[in-house]
């Protein structure tokens, strides 16, 4: 199953341009780990900041690329840490499998 | 609507690697010189350091956020003219009405649209030229404090009723004159007349709004409200009197002509507004009173006093400034008869 909305991919390589498509795929597999890490981490000290804060990032990034379930994921997580509610269910869980997937998939689309 | 863009300094400011990226490439793709912050407070450093045209912010960053830093920017009166555009997720509208009512010039949502961005960053920039145009003719016509309340407050185009002073002066013989000499000569009188006079003006809180040939009109209390406008503007007009003195002096020293000058003040009610169009406009001042300063003015000619004020300019006066009473004069096109008294002396002071 495709996890990118190719409509908003190809819109996000006209803004960026060709040329720099593949340096920003690469940024996002580098940076959304660590945005993912400091879910666990605002979830594990129960910071909801940090928690909402990178929840956020990863929302605008994956919204980006047209990964439309990832982002929709880490909307919902950002939600959670505006309440500060830390009853988030499995759905840290479920967003690192959508991420793999992403992932996977962004990087067959570099030129 | 693809007019070529003048290119811009802009700075980017998002905590968002991925983010930052697409949007300095965008921009640079635009024709743009770009720079980065990651974050509010190293944005505000940068801002300091460096001359922006524009500054596209992020809202929610770490270290200092986007509502920070637009409040920072909005207290500093450097900052505050560079035009800042709020990005922000789709998701976060309250925050971004929030940033456009504190002052943000504009929004755009991310993922940024790239015909978006084009279209909103050249309008800012354009809305920026227009202002950076209006601050210099607002310097030219009026103190840089005036220039500033203006610039901080904005205007509308609409018209109101102000109570103020008008004033209008005017060159005797000026015909006469530019007739017997030189056109450059005639020409650098007039500007080294129009320095002393929006100097005195300016020193007196007034605003020079009309110049037209050999004479100006000049406004006291408006746009900037001042409850002692009366007396501003006559010390205003004492003081215009004795610089011409000293310019004369000069002129006698040079064989150049001298020139004697008649000023007419009138206070009360006036129309004060922004006239023209958006884009080219000046503060003007219309109504009774102000026809009332253009006919005392006139009168000077007739009762051979320099300086004629109304009855309602006399009302709270420094008793350092001599009235001599005319009686009343029925001026052309009035029903009224106008109490008319001629500033005999008094001692020119500052502010």
């Amino acid at each position: 199953m495709s996890q990118i909305d190719m409509h908003v991919f190809n819109e996000l390589k006209d803004t960026a341009g060709e040329d720099f498509i593949g340096e920003l795929i690469d940024t996002f597999i580098d940076d959304a780990p660590n945005m993912i890490a400091q879910i666990r981490t605002g979830l594990e000290k129960q910071d909801a900041d940090v928690f909402r804060r990178a929840a956020h990032s990863l929302k605008s990034n994956a919204a980006t690329f047209g990964a439309t379930d990832l982002a929709a994921l880490a909307r919902e997580l950002e939600g959670f840490g505006r309440e500060a509610n830390f009853d988030i269910g499995d759905r840290l869980e479920k967003l690192e499998v959508v991420f793999q997937q992403v992932a996977g998939q962004l990087g067959n689309l570099k030129p | 609507m693809d007019t070529a863009p003048v290119p811009a300094k802009l700075l980017v400011v998002d905590d968002n690697k991925v983010n930052r990226i697409v949007l300095t490439r965008s921009l640079e793709k635009q024709g743009h010189v770009v720079e980065t912050a990651e974050n509010g407070a190293e944005g505000l450093i940068k801002l300091r350091e460096q001359s922006f045209d524009l500054m596209l912010l992020d809202i929610e960053m770490p270290v200092m956020d986007g509502f920070q830093v637009l409040e920072a920017c909005l207290k500093d009166v450097e900052l505050r003219q560079i035009p800042i555009i709020m990005t922000s997720a789709m998701d976060e509208l309250d925050a971004v009405v929030k940033c456009v009512e504190l002052g943000a010039e504009d929004y755009l949502s991310k993922p940024v649209n790239p015909i978006l961005l084009r279209a909103r960053v050249n309008a800012s920039l354009e809305k920026k030229r227009l202002r950076d145009q209006q601050r210099k003719l607002f310097r030219t016509f009026a103190t840089s404090a005036v220039a500033e309340e203006l610039l901080a407050k904005g205007f509308s185009l609409g018209g109101k009723y102000v109570e103020a002073s008008a004033m209008f002066a005017d060159i005797r013989n000026f015909t006469t004159i530019s007739e017997s000499q030189d056109p450059a000569d005639t020409i650098e009188l007039l500007n080294n007349y129009y320095a002393l006079m929006f100097d005195a003006i300016n020193k007196h809180a007034g605003i020079v709004n009309l110049i037209q040939g050999d004479g100006l009109m000049a406004v006291f209390g408006a746009p900037v409200w001042r409850e002692d406008h009366r007396e501003q503007s006559v010390y205003a007009a004492l003081q215009m009197q004795e610089l011409l003195q000293v310019f004369n002096q000069q002129q006698a020293e040079r064989n150049k002509p001298q020139i004697r000058i008649g000023i007419g003040i009138a206070s009360g009610q006036v129309i004060a507004g922004y006239a023209g169009t958006q884009d080219r406009a000046t503060y003007t001042c219309v109504g009774d009173t102000v026809n009332l300063a253009a006919r005392l003015e006139t009168h000077t000619k007739v009762a051979l006093k320099p300086i004629l004020i109304d009855g309602n300019t006399c009302q709270g006066l420094s008793s350092d400034i001599g009235l001599e009473p005319l009686g009343d004069v029925l001026f052309k096109g009035k029903t009224q008869a106008v109490a008319v008294y001629a500033v005999t002396r008094g001692e020119p002071h500052n502010g």
